[in-house]
This record gives structure tokens, C-alpha cells and sequence, in this order.
């Protein structure tokens, strides 16, 4: 078998965050344990975003100023996916522009979904000249007070693998699969069911980890002492350091487990580890990553030179980006509290498949059109340019605005319209290259937007359908970092 | 060789009915009230009318679609009736189409009546509403405050003008037109209110605030018009007649080119060049002295006053806070008190607006009678959002014929 290895990795932690002391206080009435967790933040998507639309804001940073074109397949792991029945990996590839003839496959089932992705990824890259994207994202939920409303955050990650060494060489991989139910979530239900925490820590973490860990250093003739980054998720306290002291790892390689800003993210969070111990490594060393869950997967790899381009801190820099959002708030936005949202919100969401088919490239890639006649740039994409000196007919070749940086041009926040986080920002975005879109805004700082404030673009949900179970996507501006 | 509108057709008769929360009525009952006014003023039989236009907007939530409700509440006589629609403009759109049918010889006398029945929503503003299956796939969720407040940030921005003089001038439109809308019966809103009343009101939509949109309202208005000829042959004289219909509808470019700046309204400005021509007028600033604009909000009052050319680009802040469009001013703007006070029944505006004029000219405006008769009145409207609107700007005035 040829050499495989990690090209580069990507991240995404929503900026919403949540206090978890002040969750343990609004609680303690009811489970007073849960000061225990009461400490630092943990990340929340907004009401506009999901797995699919994490997972694209990951794969965006990981394939930063990379052909898309070379991506043959991708892999999505959640155990969130908003659709039972439509193809999650399928809107994601959309919203990146891969190609149509790559394959796209929605992986679920277990929190070691995203593990599971990053197996499938490397055993397609095995047989392809091609380069895979591995992507996990989890918008995990729980009911008020549960231990882990407090534990678990939202993000996503991204792993893009191909042929060769890359940042990190693929060592070994190792899988164990027991039917051992630490939790589970029946197909209609809405939330988690859990065992006892302590029953999990020692027969499932402490006795399942080691030997599958031990499994995979025994058959790669690695010693557990050499490995530098170990990433287990450890939604119980310790359990990852304790894993580590039972397999003969040294205690100093545990990686972060992220929980100060973010929280577990369940099937993301190991590729999400991954990503930021590969952001930290040096050339050389072995990096352990371990998904658990009905036993688990374990992948080993050791870094190469090229590791330190991987050190553009992007999963520091997602945690770091913060707005906070009250107890209440969450609540709300997470269909935990029925707040009153007045009868403007009664009205009909309902999409027609049929247009939104017709209009796919613009919704999901935010293509418009460029004039080959007189080279104005619009969206959407019309029959007769709309350049007032031009107006030529069938002119327009497809041109996406995704990556594109555009200015705002005008701007209002509008506590009227019903939005189910208002208020709603929204203006006219002038596009760098030309072109001009009245667009709904995501992530408005407190301070708020100005005409001139720089803007790019990001996938979200457009609307929810509560009637019919159905969310809809588009992009949207948000205030973009300058450079 | 066009030759235009001007003195061609007169109104032989107008109505309006009360607006506000009509409780009471249906569109149904609101265009009785109105037509039955018109019909009196004109002094005919409902047989004599030879086609009527009919517009309302928000159709789905008041009359259903087409003529039928209207041909039967005022049991019009089996004549050729339309409904009309074209966002804020359609009260004008029903009576241009009315003016035209005149104008042609196809008709002797033609009716226009408007109506819209808002308040069976069960809150406060515009109906929350779909805006097409494609469109709600990718339009911003704007409401209507938060389109026009757009024009704000965009105003600000290129005039360099602070935001709380832009604030203030705003606020002074909205006391300006209670003040004149408390003289006027059929008016919704009939109190004053003060400078702090309206700065400090809970915020809508940034900057515009609970004072700076207009009220939402039921209403009904009618129009009657025919040729000079036959209005004198019914022994009116003193007759008011239309100078100029025009109409410019956006066609994509302000919502998707970068030439325009997002602080006016282009399609005012084009349909303001042709009614002007059309009406012979040279010097909005001098000439026109009674403007009933379409004021939805305090700020697209302002800038509409530039894009008609009354005020001087950048230059209506200082004419607002000079009290220039104010009851004493130079050119009296909403003398009638204007959307902020009748609210905005979508499909009636437009012809509320023209029988203000047509008050006016014919001396019967009560309380608000302007001492020095206008030789020319001015109604525009303003409909869907300032990157994609219809606008229309209609002139009336003493029929010089």
C-alpha cells in the first residue's frame, strides 16, 4: 500500500457561547451537582446553523487556497445530520462547489462517526489518485439541566486526506466494535439516554480504549511511550488521562479537551482534537486519535516536515472568536423554552423543491452570472445583463460569489420582521468583483455593521419549515476579519 | 408624436372614505363609502359610468383577486371592470388606467376606486407574507421598515450627515404631519406629537423608529373623470385636471449593479423628469407648492424631496429643519396629515393622496384650506423597497384648456 497521509485540516466552533455557570446556577434548584461542570464556556450554534452548514465553515477553512477540483469524495459523520432521508454530504459538497461527479456519503450511528469518516476517507484515498474530505459536525442536544447541556458544544472539523505523506503520515488504524450502550438515541427521539457516568468510565473507557489502543501500538510495533498528541474525547472527567495512564501514554500528551469555549462535540470533537494537535505539532512526532463508541476506531499517524504549514491556529482562532448568549436565550433557540414568538411567525415556510432545484447553483454556491460581452459581474444570473451600457442577451457564464469579499452598502437591523433571533441585520452587499446582493447578515458584533464594513459569505440555514420538517439554505454576509 | 396626458381628462367627481381601524367594515363597505361620495360629487347614475378600475394589494388577506368584489358591491352595470396592482403605486395605477380609458375616447366617464383592507391580521404592521416561491428562497427577511431604512445608512454615508441631525429631520417630518393630520376628519391619526415623542420611541427598524413609519389602516378612495367638454356640459366649472401620469418601475439595476448608491430613489427621480415635462413644469422648487408624497416612512419623505427636485441634493435635511414643507412653509408637503396619519390601505393611497388635491382646488378642504390656491398639486407614490420599486408621480392642477 502506497503512503497516505493528512494534506490539511480545518475547524469550525460556532462564536455563540454559553456560561455554564450560569446554567449550574439557573439549575441548582433542580441538580445542584452540576456546579461540578460550572466552569467556562461552551459553544453554540446559531439558530441558522446545523451540521451541514458547521461542517462547511470547517471544510471551507481546511481547503483555503486548494483546487476543489482534485476532491473525489466526501464523508460527513454525525450523529445530527438535519436529514434522515437527503443526502447531508450531498448539500455540503453543493455549498463547496466540488465537482458533480464527486461521491458524497453521510456517516452516523455512533459518536465514532467522525473516526469512522476519517477511516472510510483513507481507505478511498488508498484507491484513488483523487483527494478525500473528511467532515464531522455535531449540534448535539440536550434537555434543560442535563449534565450534558453543560458538556457538550457545537462544531465541526475537517480532515482532507489523499495519497502521500502530507502534514501526517497515516501509521496504523485499528477498529473494535462491542455492543456496549454507554447512551443511545432511538431514531424518533429527541434526546439522549444515559447509563451511570462511572459504570462508562471504568467498563467502557478504561477497558475498551486500552485494548484497542493496545491492538493498534501491537500491531504497528509502536511503543505507547512515543506517542506526543493523544486525542480521546473526554466527556467524563479525566476519563482521557486515565485512558492514557491504563495504555501507557504519557500523561503530557493528552490533548486539550477543548472544553473552555467549546465543549464536546461529539462526533466532530476527535477530528477537531486531530486538527489542533496536528496546529501544534512538531515534524516527527506520533499523533494518536481515538472516536469512541460501540467499542471504537483508532487512527495513528506521525507528522512530517510540512506539518508546521498546518500551524495556522485555526482551531485556537474559532474558539477565540466569542458572543455570548444568555441561558434563556439558548433555551429558546434550542426549542427548550416555548417562548412567544408572535404571529408574524406563523407564517408559511414551505419551499417548492421544484424552484429550489431550478435555482440549486445559486442557493447552494451562490452563483450568479459574469458577462462575457461587456464582464459585469451580477447575481443572480439573468437572461439580459444588467449592466445599464451592456444589456446584451445570453451572455452570462456561472460566477460564484462564495469567496468572495464584498463591502456593505446600506444596512438596517430590523426588530419587525420575524426572525428567531432578532434582530434581523440585513443590506446591500457590493461584491469586490462587481455585483450587488441585498443579503440577510450572520454574526453581527454588538458594535454592529456600517456602509463600508467588509463582509464575506457564509452557508446558513434560510428558514426552518417547522410544518414540515424541512430547512432551507442560503449564504449570507457576515463582518469578515480584515486581513 | 406623444403629446401626454396634460388637460386632457378631468375629475368629475372624488370620494375617500374614513380611514383607520375600521372594525366595522369590509373593502366592500370601504369602497361604498368612498364611491358613494364620488358618485354624488359627480352628480351621475352608476349606469353612466362606462368602465371602472378597481385596486387593491394585499388581496389575499382582504377582497380576492380580480373586479368581481368590487363590480358587485357597487353593483356596477355589467361593464368592463379590472383590478389593478402594482405595490404602493396601485391606487394611482387604477386611476391612470381610468385617465387613459378617458383619454382615448373609448370612455366618457370612468371610475377608479381603491381600497384595502388591512386590519383582519390580528397585529400591528404589514402581513407577514410569502414574496414567491423563488424570491423566498434567497431574498433578504426584510420588512418594510427595515427596506427603507436601508436609504438611511446609505444617506448618512454619502452626505456625510450626522445621525442625529439625519434623526431629528426625520422626527420633524412625522410632528409636522400630525400636526396637519389633527385638522383633518377622515384622518386615522389625529394627535399631535412632540419631537421627544418621536426620538424616543421604541426602535423598528435602525433608525426608524415607532413614529417614523406610518400608520396601518383601512380605507377606501374613488375617482370619477371624463373630458372637459362633457364636465362643462354638467355645468362644473372650475375644473381640476390631471397634468401628468407617470410611472418608472425599477428593472433590476439598483438591486444589482453598483451604479446606484442606495440613498434615493432612481425610479422618483425618471418618473419626476416625465411628469414634469409632461405637465410644463420647469421649477418643482418654485412651481409646485402642495406635494402629497409617499411618506410610509419619515425617510423616504426626505429623500423623496430630493429626487423630486424640490429640495436640493444632500439639501433636504436643511429644508426639513427649516419647516420649508411644513403648514407655513414654501411647499407644503402631507397637508392632508399623509400616510403617517391616514396609515397606508395599500390600494387606496394613492387616490387618498389625489382627492387632498382635488380639495384643495376646489376650495372644500376645511380646517386646511390653503389661503393661496395651488396652480399645481403633486401625489407620488412609492411601492416595494428602494432597490426595487414602482414609482409614481401624478400632477393635477386647474384645467387650462
Amino acid at each position: 500500500m502506497s503512503e497516505l497521509g493528512i494534506v490539511a485540516v480545518g475547524a469550525y466552533v460556532p462564536p455563540l457561547r454559553l456560561s455554564r455557570e450560569e446554567v449550574a446556577a439557573a439549575n441548582s434548584w433542580l441538580n445542584p451537582g452540576l456546579r461540578s461542570l460550572a466552569r467556562g464556556e461552551r459553544s453554540l450554534a446559531g439558530w441558522d446553523e446545523d451540521t451541514i452548514t458547521m461542517a462547511v465553515e470547517a471544510a471551507r477553512s481546511c481547503l483555503e487556497g486548494r483546487d476543489r477540483s482534485r476532491i473525489g469524495r466526501v464523508y460527513l459523520g454525525s450523529t445530527t445530520a438535519p436529514f434522515a432521508d437527503r443526502l447531508n454530504a450531498g448539500v455540503v459538497a453543493g455549498a463547496l462547489g466540488l465537482r458533480e461527479s464527486v461521491s458524497a456519503f453521510d456517516l452516523g450511528g455512533s459518536l465514532r462517526a467522525g473516526t469512522s469518516a476519517l477511516l472510510a476517507a483513507f481507505d478511498a484515498a488508498a484507491g484513488s489518485d483523487e483527494e478525500i474530505l473528511c467532515l464531522a459536525a455535531e449540534r448535539r442536544r440536550a434537555p434543560a439541566a442535563a449534565a450534558q447541556e453543560l458538556v457538550t458544544g457545537h462544531a465541526g472539523a475537517a480532515v482532507l486526506v489523499a495519497r502521500g505523506p502530507g502534514l501526517a503520515r497515516l501509521v496504523a488504524t485499528r477498529s473494535l466494535t462491542v455492543d456496549f450502550v454507554d447512551h443511545f438515541r432511538a431514531a424518533d427521539r429527541e434526546f439522549d439516554y444515559q447509563w451511570e457516568e462511572r459504570w462508562i468510565r471504568d467498563e467502557g473507557y478504561l477497558k475498551l480504549v486500552p485494548r484497542l489502543v493496545g491492538n493498534l501500538l501491537e500491531s504497528s510495533g509502536v511503543d505507547a511511550g512515543e506517542i506526543a498528541h493523544f486525542c480521546l474525547p473526554s466527556p467524563i472527567r479525566r476519563v482521557a488521562d486515565q485512558v492514557a495512564k491504563a495504555s501507557g501514554i504519557p500523561e503530557a500528551s493528552v490533548r486539550d479537551q477543548l472544553a473552555d469555549g467549546c465543549g464536546d462535540s461529539g462526533a466532530a470533537h476527535p477530528l477537531l482534537q486531530l486538527a489542533s494537535a496536528l496546529e501544534h505539532a512538531a515534524p516527527g512526532e506520533l499523533v494518536l486519535v481515538v472516536g469512541f463508541g460501540q467499542g471504537g476506531d483508532a487512527l495513528l499517524f506521525q507528522t512530517t516536515d510540512a506539518v508546521a504549514g498546518a500551524h495556522g491556529g485555526t482551531v485556537e482562532a474559532s474558539i477565540a472568536r466569542r458572543a455570548p448568549c444568555t441561558y434563556p436565550r439558548y433555551l429558546a433557540l434550542n426549542g427548550l423554552l416555548k417562548v412567544d414568538r408572535g404571529m408574524r411567525a406563523e407564517a408559511d415556510k414551505g419551499t417548492a423543491l421544484t424552484a429550489a432545484y431550478r435555482h440549486s447553483d445559486l442557493l447552494l454556491s451562490l452563483t450568479g452570472g459574469k458577462c462575457e460581452a461587456c464582464g459585469t459581474h451580477q447575481i443572480p444570473r439573468t437572461a439580459i445583463c444588467v449592466n445599464p451600457d451592456c444589456r446584451a442577451l445570453d451572455t452570462q457564464v456561472p460566477h460564484s460569489f462564495a469567496e468572495s469579499r464584498g463591502r456593505v452598502a446600506t444596512w438596517s437591523s430590523d426588530s419587525l420582521t420575524f426572525t428567531p433571533d432578532p434582530p434581523a441585520y440585513y443590506g446591500q452587499i457590493d461584491f469586490e468583483e462587481g455585483g450587488r446582493l441585498l443579503m440577510d447578515f450572520a454574526g453581527v458584533p454588538p458594535e454592529g455593521v456600517d456602509v463600508g464594513t467588509p463582509m464575506r459569505m457564509v452557508f446558513r440555514v434560510k428558514d426552518h419549515d417547522p410544518q414540515r420538517g424541512f430547512s432551507r439554505y442560503f449564504w449570507k454576509a457576515t463582518p469578515a476579519l480584515e486581513a | 408624436m406623444a403629446t401626454g396626458i396634460r388637460d386632457r381628462v378631468v375629475i368629475l367627481g372624488m370620494g375617500c372614505s374614513k380611514f383607520g381601524e375600521r372594525w366595522d367594515a369590509d373593502a366592500e363597505t370601504l369602497m361604498v363609502e368612498a364611491f358613494a361620495e364620488a358618485r354624488a360629487d359627480a352628480g351621475i347614475d352608476t349606469a353612466e359610468i362606462d368602465a371602472a378600475w378597481s385596486s387593491t394589494c394585499q388581496e389575499e388577506i382582504s377582497v380576492g383577486k380580480s373586479s368581481i368584489p368590487m363590480a358587485s358591491a357597487l353593483r356596477l352595470d355589467y361593464i368592463p371592470v379590472t383590478r389593478v396592482e402594482n405595490q404602493c403605486a396601485s391606487g394611482t395605477e387604477a386611476f391612470r388606467a381610468a385617465v387613459y380609458a378617458v383619454a382615448s375616447g373609448a370612455c366618457d366617464i370612468a371610475l377608479a376606486v381603491g381600497s384595502e383592507k388591512l386590519k383582519d391580521t390580528g397585529y400591528g404592521g404589514l402581513a407577514q407574507r410569502t414574496r414567491g416561491r423563488v424570491n423566498d428562497l434567497y431574498w433578504a427577511n426584510y420588512s418594510a421598515p427595515g427596506a427603507f431604512a436601508q436609504l438611511a445608512s446609505a444617506y448618512r454615508a454619502k452626505h456625510g450627515v450626522d445621525a442625529g441631525d439625519l434623526k431629528r429631520a426625520m422626527a420633524h417630518i412625522s410632528v409636522k404631519s400630525h400636526d396637519n393630520g389633527s385638522l383633518n376628519p377622515k384622518a386615522h391619526l389625529r394627535n399631535r406629537i412632540t419631537m421627544e415623542t418621536v426620538l424616543e420611541a421604541p426602535m423598528v427598524a435602525e433608525p426608524l423608529g415607532l413614529y417614523d413609519c406610518c400608520g396601518v389602516s383601512d380605507g377606501a378612495a374613488a375617482a370619477i373623470v371624463t373630458t372637459p367638454e362633457i364636465a362643462r356640459a354638467r355645468g362644473k366649472d372650475d375644473l381640476v385636471s390631471v397634468k401628468a401620469l407617470q410611472l418608472a418601475v425599477s428593472n433590476g439595476t439598483e438591486a444589482q449593479h453598483q451604479s446606484w448608491d442606495g440613498s434615493y430613489f432612481a425610479t422618483t427621480r425618471h418618473a419626476a423628469r416625465r411628469a414634469y415635462d409632461e405637465a410644463g413644469i420647469s421649477n418643482p422648487r418654485e412651481q409646485l407648492s402642495l406635494l402629497e408624497v409617499h411618506d410610509c416612512f419619515s425617510i423616504t419623505e426626505l429623500v423623496t424631496l430630493e429626487d423630486l427636485g424640490v429640495s436640493p441634493e444632500g439639501g433636504a435635511v436643511r429644508d426639513v429643519l427649516d419647516g420649508f414643507s411644513d403648514a407655513g412653509g414654501s411647499v407644503l408637503c402631507q397637508i392632508d396629515g399623509g400616510l403617517k396619519c391616514f396609515g397606508h390601505p395599500i390600494g387606496a393611497s394613492g387616490l387618498r393622496m389625489l382627492y387632498e388635491l382635488y380639495l384643495q382646488m376646489t376650495e372644500r378642504a376645511g380646517e386646511r384650506q390653503l389661503e393661496r390656491e395651488p396652480r399645481f398639486g403633486l401625489t407620488h407614490n412609492l411601492g416595494g423597497a428602494p432597490h426595487a420599486n414602482v414609482a409614481s408621480v401624478t400632477i393635477l392642477g386647474k384645467h387650462e384648456g
